[in-house]
């Protein structure tokens, strides 16, 4: 177990190494980093000062040395395009990110879980075939013709659709931006206002769709894979009630690679929240990331991928322990004594 | 030679896989719709009715011209015009060709870095097969995406800004084929592994037949099974990727539009009621994107009937 937990730390550590590597180079050797600083007008003695003060005169070694160094203690310079802290640039934007990919998880979770059992109890019927077709469309449609289509159904359509429903005028839904928010401490919220709440249903929606069908599937295969095994048959030779043994008995086993796949997802929301964020306007990470793209905005790119990496490399490091933690046949020395007898 | 290949075509039509081809009505339903994205990609300059590239055929009169069942649509466009009143249906044509060249370029791409690193691995074995499979392990927990997103980003900030619009479409093909070669690698590498201790591959080895030799012409035809179905269901992720690099802003120019392109072109008219700039690109992006799934799903289980 030390030895799993040390080998998948030094990993870990290999990772952040090399994406903070990618971005050293990306801002030292990637264009002039004094030219992306000083105006056109800068005389040769101020670049040659700007040059010393950001130590471009020491061997590469010693530069990757701060550079990093700077980066664990959350120092990623000013933005070129904005001349602001990037770490502040970051703070400002992280809750609006992190508020959406809450938000699909849960609503993945909630949807996903719920259809996959359904879909598994229900074989062959048409409510199950119809909602094995809609998860095909959640996996061949790409996010973004999602939001598209959302937006276009909900909110510009919906200005012809609603009334003639005789549904409230309020009832359509806004097409960007996250509506009113609440500063809690240092976090602003988006979750507790009315239209803060009204304005996360289309993003969440677009951002979860395809998680959605991920865990529907999973659940579905695993739970089918389940209800053949031979204790529930013996639950049901028991005489236990259906639900008892469809609840208690199989989704509990199901369960366990869906945790993974899950933990992994989380990754993947983060990063299809760059595309949800741009198609809603969405004032997130994501959003500040396209655009640094666009611009060529080194300092806010490195710092973005370096979070991003550092959130990749957490999960899955949390997913591999708790995936120990729960599945004891996982746990390298009792596997040992399973094969050997087996 | 007439003979040789009338007789491979025979033991085609006789084979398992065409049996299963024929017996699911999707499937070949699947394989048209994809048939006639290709052909309409491959014979665009011929068969499109304008050229949306040629300044003179475009006339501003007929901007925000809607399709041709509504009302004040026009017969000659089919699916209406948009704002510099170019024919949709045509731009949608081109567009295709760009999409399909950009993730057929891509797919190529990995499945030649990806099946060498993974013969690579299996051959070698030690040090050489734990990085390369370890750095594969590590990019399959990062969406493709993000790795893709990032390359392009890197390209972007690398290149000098005039000649981005020139090879744009090499930095997508490189960025996306970059991000789907550890399916690629792993696939090969398990087949290698089974097969280079087998009889026939020592026997090879014993006559001399050299290692290179031995790997692409004895062990290699072992895997193209399972790599032809990854390359069909990563084709159609290499597409969906090329289109949301392209929605973003940091894929292919307005000058020479992917579907992606034109999705982000016409996302800005959705509000003002010009639906069909944007409806249209994206329904033939989201078919090409599932019959290319369902031809993969099917030569899966075509391919290997053990699974499921």
């Amino acid at each position: 177990m030390l030895s799993f937990v040390v080998s998948r730390l030094l990993q870990a550590f290999a990772v952040m190494a090399s994406v903070s590597f990618l971005c050293f180079v990306l801002f030292n050797f990637v264009g002039d980093p004094v030219n992306n600083m000083v105006g056109q007008e800068a005389s040769q003695q101020d670049r040659e000062e700007m040059r010393r003060a950001l130590g471009l005169e020491d061997s590469v070694a010693v530069q990757f040395v701060r550079f990093a160094g700077n980066m664990a203690t959350g120092n990623f310079g000013k933005s070129f395009r904005l001349a602001r802290p990037v770490s502040a640039l970051i703070v400002e934007r992280m809750p609006a990110t992190l508020e959406l990919v809450a938000v699909a998880a849960l609503l993945a979770l909630a949807m996903g879980i719920p259809l996959g059992v359904l879909t598994a109890l229900r074989r062959g019927t048409v409510d199950t075939g119809a909602v094995m077709t809609f998860s095909l469309a959640g996996v061949a449609m790409p996010t973004f013709v999602i939001g598209i289509l959302l937006i276009y159904i909900f909110s510009v359509e919906c200005k012809t659709w609603a009334p003639a429903l005789g549904l409230p005028p309020g009832f359509c839904f806004p097409s960007f931006g996250r509506g009113e928010t609440v500063k809690v401490g240092g976090w602003t919220s988006g979750l507790l206002t009315p239209s803060g709440l009204k304005a996360i249903v289309l993003p969440a929606l677009t951002l979860s769709l395809f998680q959605m069908t991920l865990v529907l599937r999973l659940v579905r295969s695993q739970m089918l894979e389940v209800l053949r095994t031979d204790y529930i048959k013996f639950a049901r030779a028991r005489g236990l009630y259906d639900r008892s043994v469809h609840f208690r008995h199989a989704l509990k086993n199901t369960l366990l690679p869906v945790i993974t796949v899950i933990g992994i997802q989380v990754g993947g929301l983060v990063a299809f929240s760059i595309i949800t964020e741009t198609v809603f306007q969405w004032p997130g990470m994501g959003h500040l990331f396209i655009q640094s793209v666009q611009f060529a905005d080194i300092p806010v790119m490195a710092a973005y991928l370096v979070m991003v990496s550092f959130i990749f490399v957490a999960i899955n490091f949390m997913v591999d322990l708790l995936y120990v933690a729960i599945d004891p046949r996982l746990r390298v020395d009792r596997a040992r004594v399973g094969t050997a007898g087996g | 030679m007439n003979t040789a290949s009338s007789g491979a075509l025979q033991r085609f039509f006789d084979s398992d896989m065409w049996w299963s081809f024929r017996r699911s009505p999707l499937t070949v339903a699947a394989a048209a719709v994809t048939v006639v994205f290709f052909l309409a990609a491959l014979l665009a300059p011929w068969i499109a009715p304008f050229n949306p590239f040629d300044p003179r055929s475009l006339n501003l009169m007929d901007a925000f011209t809607p399709p041709a069942w509504s009302e004040g649509g026009t017969a000659r466009h089919l699916l209406g015009t948009d704002n510099q009143g170019r024919d949709m249906l045509s731009a949608i044509m081109y567009g295709c060709r760009v999409s399909l060249m950009i993730g057929l370029a891509a797919i190529v791409f990995s499945v030649s870095t990806g099946v060498l690193l993974g013969l690579l691995a299996g051959f070698r074995g030690g040090w050489v097969d734990s990085l390369i499979m370890r750095v594969a392990d590590i990019q399959l927990t990062v969406p493709a995406i993000l790795i893709a997103l990032t390359l392009d980003g890197v390209a972007r900030v690398a290149l000098p800004k005039n000649v981005h619009d020139q090879v744009a479409i090499w930095v997508l093909v490189l960025s996306i084929g970059f991000a789907y070669w550890p399916q690629f690698a792993r696939v090969t590498r398990a087949t290698t592994l089974a097969e280079k201790n087998k009889d026939y591959v020592n026997a090879a080895r014993i006559i001399g037949v050299p290692g290179i030799a031995i790997a692409i012409r004895h062990v290699l035809p072992n895997a193209l099974g399972p790599v032809l179905v990854i390359a069909t269901i990563e084709l159609a992720l290499a597409i969906i990727a090329e289109a949301s690099l392209s929605y973003l802003g940091v894929g292919m120019p307005p000058t020479q539009p992917s579907l992606g392109t034109l999705i982000r072109i016409g996302n800005a008219f959705l509000f003002s009621g010009e639906w069909w700039i944007v409806i249209f690109p994206a329904l033939a992006l989201v078919i090409l994107s599932l019959a290319v799934n369902l031809l993969g799903d099917w030569l899966r289980d075509a391919l290997n009937p053990r699974l499921r």
